[in-house]
């Protein structure tokens, strides 16, 4: 049995990368998926507490979260595909039709 | 019948609404003049029962008060909608109604086929509402909502052809002159309101009230003041000087408006007015004596106009100026019953002029657009020999004339005369009697000259038409030739309702009273005593004298005519030759004495000026210069904060993150 330490630096970790990959990336599908990562890195973090403190509510959100990840997903392809076929792109940094 | 005095003003009520709202769709010019001369005539006829119920009763008691409603109560002041009725209110009611409803008539054949008829109409009954209003409200306050009532008909109806530059300019300049009189009129009544309340604390602008507590007022002083102010609201709507210049120029409406509002009731408000608060007036000697030397010089002033205009609408526009201002002058000679008189056989014979010239013009009009001639239809140079083509307009045209020229035996000769002999003997102006009745003598005689000369240049001669043309006039319709003859026997005969006392005596043997003066006697009857109290007396009183003033201004008249046949059918050379030998004298006279010119010089340009200032210098720089830089600091700011939308989702998500990153900073490290 590991100590919780580890767990959370792992969780760290992931969601630096995620954090990183969100603000540098330029494609939305890989922006998307690093913010799965950095919702993945919550629920490791959620189970590892629960594991630790003897308690099952960690767990309880940790399903919470993926529900909704799963919504996320949803949401968010329909709306990249549907911005794929005004501007035959995913690049965010085309996203700026608000800009004067 | 006294109860039923709301009606009076209620029937053309009733017809500006049918008409106003329904009159577009009705279409049918008999259905719109009926409904529009039907409530006139119902006016009248209610008129005719209330004057029949106040001729049965004793003088003293001859005055009725009908209250509808409060209108406003605010503290100790208060004002009703309600109706007085008296001898004066009652004449003024048999004058507004009688000639309104001819004129109505002649209404509904002179605008036949005009665009915009049922507009007309409903203009033209709403004028007759605000007038009745103005007769017979029993308060100051709705008196002057009767007051502007006429003021904005008139420009309505002076501006009717709008399609016309001129016309549009005429009701705007009748509009503003009579707004600056009625500002006068509005100071007039706040100071009387106050001075009675603060200082005898009786808040009350009811005519009655005032009247009774009208030995509170002191002679002279705030009074004269009060009275002044009234006076220039009097000017105003009267056409008096110096704000008489908008009444010629108002001659651009239809020819019928002429007739009703500026010649034989709105302008006479003035007028009313001054006989309404003649216990007022009476107390001013200063007051007096500046209306009646205003009416005199009006009169006189405008008579000397009169004698060059070609126009035959402006001949009789300023001979209208200058009979009102005689009636000024009975008024400020304190012969408030005369001036009355005045304005009643002056309501009679100017609207037959001013129909028959209506009659003339519509004659003109057709004959002259039969040739595809684009002459003027007014212009008298154009005319000459009408006389043998339409011998009622013609006939009933002379009588009115000779009536205004002041021949014995018609209308005018009675009450000018009787105006003329107050101001040789009343007892207020000592040694400027002389003078005023001077200028109403010379006045006369001008008025017999420009008349008759623009009689003898209409009808008489050989015509100056076109053969094709002259063939082409015939004599005006029934509707429009009934109301001439109606008027042409009251200018015969209306001046016998007030025959002076030494005619009387020494053809009837006194059996033949002056039935109007002692009609009007009780309204007059504190201004009377005041006087009889006062010390003044009688003024100087001789039978040989008034017969032989009499004698004089019938020589004078005579001699007016005398020379106008001179020189426009005997030697019709003449006026050419006077023309040639003073061209700057016959010029002044041509253009009005260039009073026009001087107001624009004076008044009106230094107006303009300072309001193009105004709008250049302070509405353009200042006031949109705020507004416009407040906008220019905003979107100065905004476009510096501008640069931070840079429409990137990376920046968005960046300054996100390190927002997170602060806000955790922040708690952890706090």
């Amino acid at each position: 049995m590991l100590a919780l330490n580890n767990y959370l630096i792992v969780s760290a970790i992931l969601f630096a990368i995620g954090t990183v990959g969100v603000l540098t990336r330029r494609n939305a599908i890989v922006i998307f998926m690093c913010v799965e990562m950095m919702l993945n890195a919550v629920n490791l973090t959620f189970i590892a507490f629960s594991k630790y403190l003897g308690n099952i509510d960690g767990q309880v959100f940790v399903f919470f979260v993926m529900t909704v990840a799963a919504a996320e997903a949803a949401v968010g392809l329909a709306l990249m595909i549907a911005f794929y076929k005004n501007r035959e792109s995913i690049d965010v940094e085309d996203v700026n039709l608000m800009k004067l | 019948m006294f109860e039923y005095v709301w009606l009076i003003p209620l029937f053309p009520l009733i017809g500006v609404v049918i008409n106003g709202l329904f009159g577009k769709k009705i279409k049918n010019e008999m259905i719109i003049g009926g409904i529009a001369s039907l409530a006139v005539f119902g006016s009248f006829l209610v008129s005719c029962g209330i004057l029949v119920q106040l001729l049965g009763m004793p003088g003293e008691e001859r005055h009725f008060e009908k209250t509808i409603f409060t209108w406003i109560q605010s503290g100790t002041f208060k004002a009703d909608v309600g109706f007085l009725i008296d001898p004066l209110s009652c004449v003024m009611l048999m004058v507004v109604t009688g000639a309104g409803f001819l004129i109505h008539l002649y209404s509904i054949g002179y605008m036949h086929g005009e665009e915009g008829f049922y507009r007309y109409f409903t203009y033209l009954n709403l004028f007759v509402f605000s007038m009745l209003l103005l007769v017979t409200g029993n308060n100051l306050l709705l008196m002057f909502v009767g007051w502007e009532g006429v003021g904005l008909c008139s420009y309505l109806l002076i501006g009717y052809y709008f399609h016309k530059k001129s016309a549009g300019d005429a009701g705007k300049k009748a509009f503003v002159m009579n707004r600056v009189g009625d500002f006068g009129f509005l100071l007039g009544l706040f100071t009387l309101f106050w001075y009675m309340g603060s200082t005898h604390n009786v808040w009350t602008i009811n005519f009655r009230e005032l009247a009774s507590h009208a030995d509170m007022l002191p002679v002279g002083g705030v009074v004269t003041a009060i009275t002044l102010f009234f006076f220039i609201g009097a000017t105003g709507k009267s056409a008096q000087i110096p704000l008489y210049t908008w009444l010629p120029d108002a001659m651009e409406g239809p020819t019928p408006v002429s007739a009703l509002i500026h010649a034989a009731t709105m302008v006479t408000a003035g007028v009313y007015m001054i006989a309404r608060m003649n216990f007022i007036y009476i107390k001013s000697p200063t007051t007096l004596l500046v209306i009646a030397c205003v009416g005199a010089a009006t009169a006189l002033f405008a008579a000397t106009i009169g004698t060059a205009q070609n126009d035959i609408k402006r001949v009789l526009a300023y001979s209208t100026v200058s009979q009102l201002g005689y009636m000024f002058l009975a008024m400020g000679v304190g012969a408030f019953g005369a001036g009355v008189f005045h304005l009643m056989t002056h309501a009679f014979f100017k609207a037959c002029l001013f129909l028959g010239s209506g009659s003339v013009i519509h004659a003109m009009h057709h004959a002259l657009h039969h040739e595809h001639s684009d002459a003027d239809p007014q212009d008298m140079r154009n005319m000459g020999g009408l006389r043998k083509k339409m011998p009622i307009t013609f006939w009933t045209f002379l009588i009115a004339t000779i009536a205004i020229a002041g021949i014995p035996g018609f209308a005018g000769f009675f009450s000018k005369d009787e105006i003329l002999w107050q101001a040789f003997s009343n007892p207020h102006h000592g040694e400027m009697n002389i003078v005023l009745w001077l200028a109403g003598a010379c006045a006369a005689g001008l008025t017999a000259f420009y008349m008759f000369r623009l009689v003898f240049m209409t009808f008489f001669g050989k015509t100056r038409l076109s053969d094709k043309a002259y063939h082409h006039l015939h004599e005006s319709p029934f509707v429009i030739v009934f109301p001439l003859i109606v008027l042409a026997a009251l200018s015969m005969f209306g001046g016998y309702l007030g025959v002076p006392k030494v005619l009387s005596e020494f053809f009837t043997g006194g059996a033949f009273p002056n039935y109007l003066e002692h009609f009007l006697d009780p309204v007059f009857a504190y201004s009377t005593n005041f006087m009889a109290h006062s010390g003044h007396g009688e003024g100087h009183h001789s039978v040989a004298l008034e017969w032989g003033l009499m004698g004089g201004s019938v020589l004078i008249a005579c001699g007016g005519i005398a020379f106008a046949w001179a020189l426009y059918i005997a030697y019709p050379a003449i006026p050419g030759r006077i023309v040639a030998t003073f061209p700057v004298l016959h010029r002044a006279v041509y253009n009005k004495w260039y009073v026009d010119e001087i107001y624009d010089f004076m008044i009106v340009n230094p107006c303009k000026a300072f309001s193009n200032f105004l709008w250049k210098g302070f509405d353009v720089v200042i006031v949109d210069g705020v507004v416009n830089g407040v906008a220019a600091v905003v979107r100065g700011l905004s476009g510096l904060l501008r640069h931070v939308q840079t429409g990137l989702v990376h920046n968005y998500a960046f300054s996100m993150a390190l927002g997170v990153v602060v806000i955790v900073g922040c708690y952890l490290f706090r």
